[in-house]
């Protein structure tokens, strides 16, 4: 089995959470549904509440603020349009960041086709916003800020606190995806002047299939809804509550809010032995800022080492490249791009990201694989020869 | 989409003929095409007797795994080849040997391409040698 290094696309269920959640599935269970009133729906919907308690004590919000969807991805949607169809007669200007996820790009893309309009800051070359910049940019008609918190490929935490604080003066909404964050850095919405937090569960050690969006009451954020039907959610996301995924998500919350200082050190340790290693190669690149990250997420750029090929001889190692691949050609990711970075080193980064069962050991194989098989790759390249002999 | 296959993977996993002829022998013709940043690169170079026989031949490759085995495949091929032999090894042969990707056609046509620059450089040095 190749070793997983890819926790920043998701986790697998902490044992502790899957057995939660087997609770409330079979006819042993509390399978009611929850907004039923009889006994199977009240049990079901004190499980769900319970939850959404959980999740609310991670972030310092209150209960009432935490919104079910099916992911972060669905959260980024109902916030960013579900605040732009509400704000609209305010004005229909958007600001973000050319490095989101693309939950969000592509969200802003379909606004922009509905005649919002939308401008994307460039980040600085490590990753991280020019607050200046975007206090720049903002206009008499700019309605929403959506920044991530935390930067998937490359791992980079905003200061989220700071652009709060330049929204909030300004009187426009901030939306942050937290999708990479929540569980691992603290966020506390009593001190950060977040108005909508999008959040997940799989990459924190829960189920698939289930997130929330945190919406601001004091003071107090509208939205559009986008799903209509039972008027579930406060009439935000109608939809019969999934309750096993969200007794997950809550219990993986919970837990993380117990263990995310030791799973912070122990991955910061991991982190640093393994970045180390990878310092014994030549022309080897640390991507985004480091010391505003996460230590989980290391995004490595090996120069003179084709990226295409080094996806394929990594291949046994459940890793991502930066790249995405189509037909023809192999795209460099948006991210790197938006960095700044040369086309041909961006092409030979890898993103290795690490998590709560990661190992030592692991992490010492798959460094001795990943470097025994850049070593090859460049032995047979005539590039690397050039580079070596000075001649490029 | 898939990028490459086993056949590729296995010229990576057993390099053969990866390296460098003294380009300084009179008897070395070299090909190289390509250039960094832009597309992939190869660079292969045959010594050739005088019975105009490839005795020898290497190549160097920057590119993806398909690239790495048009090169390993089309350089093992033209061992042993006499020159006319070697510059008749069509692209189309080199990807059917590798069941390549349609999407990676253009590797094969590079490693086609850069035999035809190595016989090309090797013939034109031969001629001037001896003006």
């Amino acid at each position: 089995m190749p070793i997983y290094l890819d926790y920043a696309a998701t986790t697998p269920v902490d044992e502790r959470v899957a057995a939660k959640m087997m609770q409330y599935l079979t006819v042993q269970g509390d399978y009611g549904n929850p907004a039923s009133t009889h006994y199977y729906g009240e049990t079901a919907k004190q499980a769900v509440e319970q939850a959404r308690c959980q999740v609310a004590n991670l972030i310092n919000a209150d209960p009432r603020e935490i919104i079910w969807t099916s992911g972060a991805t669905e959260a980024d949607n109902l916030a960013l349009k579900g605040a732009a169809h509400f704000y609209q007669r305010k004005g229909r200007h958007i600001i973000t960041c050319k490095t989101e996820h693309k939950a969000v790009l592509d969200t802003c893309k379909s606004l922009e086709a509905e005649g919002f309009e939308v401008t994307y800051l460039t980040p600085l070359a490590n990753g991280l916003i020019d607050l200046a910049e975007l206090t720049a940019v903002i206009r008499d008609d700019t309605i929403m800020v959506s920044i991530m918190h935390v930067n998937n490929e490359i791992g980079v935490i905003q200061d989220i606190a700071k652009i709060g604080a330049i929204t909030r003066e300004c009187g426009i909404i901030f939306h942050c995806d937290a999708a990479q964050s929540i569980g691992k850095v603290p966020l506390d919405m009593q001190t950060m002047q977040v108005d909508l937090l999008s959040l997940t569960s799989h990459k924190i050690y829960g189920p698939k299939g289930i997130g929330a969006l945190y919406v601001r009451q004091q003071p107090r954020v509208r939205l559009v809804a986008m799903i209509n039907g039972g008027g579930h959610e406060r009439g935000l996301r109608s939809g019969t509550l999934a309750t096993h995924q969200i007794v997950g998500m809550g219990q993986a919350y919970a837990i993380a809010q117990q263990e995310m200082a030791a799973d912070n050190a122990r991955l910061t340790q991991l982190r640093h032995d393994f970045l180390h290693q990878m310092q014994m190669l030549d022309e080897v690149y640390i991507n985004g800022d480091q010391q505003h990250c996460v230590p989980g997420i290391m995004s490595i750029s090996f120069n003179y080492t084709d990226g295409e090929a080094l996806l394929m001889v990594l291949s046994e190692l459940a890793i991502s490249t930066a790249s995405a691949c189509s037909s023809a050609s192999i795209e460099p990711s948006h991210v790197l791009q938006a960095l700044g970075m040369k086309p041909e080193l961006a092409h030979g980064t890898i993103r290795v990201s690490i998590g709560r069962f990661t190992t030592a050991d692991e992490l010492t194989q798959a460094a001795d694989i990943i470097i025994a098989n850049v070593k090859q790759l460049r032995e047979i390249s005539p590039v690397w020869e050039q580079h070596q002999h000075g001649t490029i | 989409m898939e990028l490459f296959n086993d056949k590729i993977y296995q010229h990576y996993l057993h390099p053969q003929h990866v390296g460098t002829l003294d380009n300084d022998d009179p008897d070395v013709g070299t090909g190289s095409i390509g250039s960094y940043g832009a597309s992939d690169v190869m660079r292969l170079q045959i010594k050739v007797d005088d019975q105009q026989n490839i005795i020898d031949a290497k190549y160097k490759v920057h590119g993806s795994g398909a690239a790495i085995a048009c090169c390993s495949y089309a350089t093992a091929r033209i061992i042993g080849k006499s020159l006319i032999n070697a510059g008749q090894l069509t692209s189309q042969q080199i990807a059917a040997a590798l069941d390549l990707p349609p999407a990676r056609m253009h590797c094969a046509m590079a490693a086609e391409d850069v035999i035809k620059a190595a016989i090309k450089d090797y013939v034109t040095h031969h001629e001037c040698a001896g003006c």
